[in-house]
């Protein structure tokens, strides 16, 4: 039902002042397409949405969309639809009034906003709750009328600013399905923004992991998330344990001094010498296991019961800490002996820095 | 849902109304007591015994007492569109802050902290005929003679606009910018022009706070006095209510009319809100300021 997109590319920098918060951001979505920007807070994902949106202008740069040019456009007339980390419902009007601002401003016919508000309204679920507030709803009600206010315009593009981060994390599940059911049912183009990496992961065709207003990486979820490039989207990606060295004549890892070496797999060939880090996921740490290459004996400091499994903080020989998680029982002060399986383990370049 | 707390009966709590009984005097003692005084007075003429209306038949049948309530709306009604829809205006510009905002709501509040009698005095060595203000037009050959701006309705005006400015424009803005800007963002991206945007989203959740603008600086304004002296023709075109009752109170020492007048005051006060209170209530219904959940 929505207008078609068939291509929308931009690239964008913004200064505030003298600091850089989007350095010649570049992107491209094809229609239809699922695309989220990933970071933490400050990493210009927000701001790059407002700049696409019209709402905040760029300092330099270019917005296209099928030949078109955009970026020159004031929001008013992109014709995107927008929706709100706080909802931003209009709290004077009805939720009926909410959704149908947009098509009122249009012009259209009384009868004709009437059926599509209800036809929007019965979309999001929510068919009897026309005459009320947006106070009187809970949030996810309210995100849900935010959704409809703007797809009854039939945006070709929604664009969404972290919609999910104020609900509480089981009303964030149902509504996680509820945006992948409207999109895929209206064949809608969206941009989302989040800094939470299971909502990328579960909702997006394509995620751009950012950084400072730099793409990290940018790619499929499951090469996100299998393939991370770089110790920032490893970490990102729940890669917990990182042990950094170089890289040995047989192509293992060595740590300083020989203290350690850790067999793995690189996405990109590293040459020997060359300073990398190795990355394991807690829950890819076999605990217990003596047999095989990649073995580390360490000391249970902190046991976590999570239901089930149990996480553990190990300190190993050479002082570092290793997280994991397993259904083994530990049990703090006792040396156990760890090893991690080497096509669970990623050789990244560089070493990490230190995660604030 | 919404308002289901107020029908539940409450009890009533002995603690709670104790804590209630200093306010309550202070309000009694400082307020009604006064108050209520005063409309007895009115009522008990000095040259006649027992209660009667005769304050306010003698008000009412003489053109140069009751002429001053035209004279005062003449200077409170135009006073007040005037300093709300300025405030409005550079508020509304200013919601989003701007490059030296301390600085310009400092310049603009300065006028404050000097009192109404100096404020006054500086009008007039500024503005009067023989003031820098017109000394300059002259001297640039722009005017022949001095534009009379104080001494008349004007100058009042200017003073009165330049008392209630300063804390009109600062509450205007303090309201307008505790409205949510997503808000604002949101029906941009649903179509919405500046237009539309201040019209049908901006201003009626500014409604509130403009109403209580403009009651609080009408009934300031209609209560005008010293700059009424100071800068206009007290005995004349500016003439105000409070001037009348201040006539009968210390120059013909008849406290009893001077109550009289002042009650008269009051009710046209009184008048003034109950008509803002309709038109907000007939503008727009707004019910709520809150966003997000309750």
């Amino acid at each position: 039902m929505s207008q078609t997109l068939n291509s929308l590319r931009f690239r964008i920098t913004k200064r505030f002042g003298a600091k850089t918060v989007l350095d010649d951001f570049a992107l491209e979505v094809r229609g239809r397409q699922f695309v989220t920007l990933l970071g933490p807070s400050g990493c210009g994902k927000s701001t790059a949405l407002n700049i696409v949106a019209g709402l905040i202008p760029a300092s330099e740069g270019e917005l296209w969309i099928d030949g078109a040019r955009m970026d020159q456009l004031p929001a008013e007339q992109r014709g995107f639809g927008m929706v709100f980390q706080n909802y931003a419902l209009f709290p004077h009007m009805t939720v009926f009034g909410n959704i149908a601002f947009g098509l009122e401003i249009q012009r259209r016919p009384a009868a004709e906003i009437e059926q599509r508000v209800r036809a929007m309204l019965a979309l999001v679920q929510l068919p009897e709750l026309g005459d009320r507030y947006p106070s009187q709803l809970s949030g996810g009600q309210q995100q849900r009328v935010a959704i409809a206010r703007a797809l009854v315009l039939e945006p070709r593009l929604l664009l969404l600013d972290e919609p999910l981060s104020n609900l509480d994390a089981k009303l964030r599940i149902e509504m996680r399905a509820e945006i992948k059911r409207i999109h895929a049912s209206l064949g809608l183009t969206c941009i989302y923004v989040t800094h939470d990496q299971t909502e990328a992961l579960s909702l997006s065709d394509w995620i751009v992991v950012m950084r400072d207003g730099i793409v990290m990486q940018a790619g499929p979820p499951s090469e996100i998330y299998n393939h991370p490039k770089n110790v920032f989207v490893a970490d990102f990606m729940g890669f917990r344990n990182f042990f950094s060295g170089r890289i040995g004549a047989d192509g293992a890892l060595e740590g300083a001094g020989g203290a350690w070496r850790i067999r793995g797999r690189a996405h990109d060939a590293l040459a020997p010498g060359a300073p990398a880090t190795a990355a394991i996921r807690p829950e890819d740490v076999q605990v217990g296991t003596e047999a095989g290459v990649n073995r580390f004996r360490g000391k249970v400091e902190i046991v976590e019961y999570l239901g089930r499994e149990n996480e553990g903080v190990l300190r190993l020989e050479d002082q570092s800490s290793l997280w994991v998680h397993t259904p083994a029982r530990l049990a703090p002060g006792e040396t156990v002996a760890v090893t991690f399986p080497p096509d669970k383990v990623i050789f990244l370049p560089g070493a990490p820095e230190t995660q604030s | 849902m919404i308002g289901s707390r107020r029908g539940e009966p409450r009890e009533l709590d002995l603690t709670a109304l104790l804590c209630l009984a200093p306010s309550v005097l202070y309000v009694v003692v400082l307020f009604v007591y006064p108050f209520l005084h005063g409309i007895y007075l009115s009522l008990r003429p000095v040259k006649q015994p027992g209660l009667s209306l005769a304050n306010y038949v003698a008000f009412f049948s003489d053109e140069w007492q009751y002429g001053t309530i035209w004279i005062t709306f003449t200077l409170a009604v135009p006073t007040t569109v005037i300093v709300v829809s300025t405030a409005l205006f550079l508020a509304y510009g200013m919601r989003r802050g701007i490059r030296m905002e301390r600085t310009i709501t400092t310049i603009l509040v300065l006028p404050v902290s000097l009192g109404v009698i100096l404020l006054s005095i500086g009008i007039q060595g500024f503005y009067g005929s023989r003031g820098w203000f017109n000394q300059m037009l002259i001297g640039a050959g722009l005017l022949s003679e001095p534009l009379q701006l104080t001494n008349n309705h004007t100058g009042v005006m200017l003073s009165l606009f330049m008392q209630q400015f300063p804390f009109c424009f600062l509450m205007l803005l303090g309201y307008i910018s505790g409205i949510d800007p997503t808000l604002e963002k949101s029906a941009r991206t649903l179509g919405a022009n500046s237009w539309i945007v201040f019209r049908r989203v901006m201003l009626p959740l500014m409604a509130p706070g403009i109403a209580i603008a403009v009651a609080l600086v009408f009934v300031m304004s209609f209560a005008v006095f010293p700059s009424a002296i100071l800068l206009g023709q007290p005995a004349g075109s500016t003439r105000t209510i409070a001037i009348a009752a201040y006539h009968q109170a210390f120059e013909h020492y008849d406290m009893s009319y001077a109550s009289a007048i002042a009650v008269i005051m009051g009710l046209c006060q009184l008048a003034g809100l109950v008509l803002i209170v309709l038109v907000r209530q007939r503008m727009v219904m707004a019910p709520t300021m809150g966003v997000g959940k309750r």
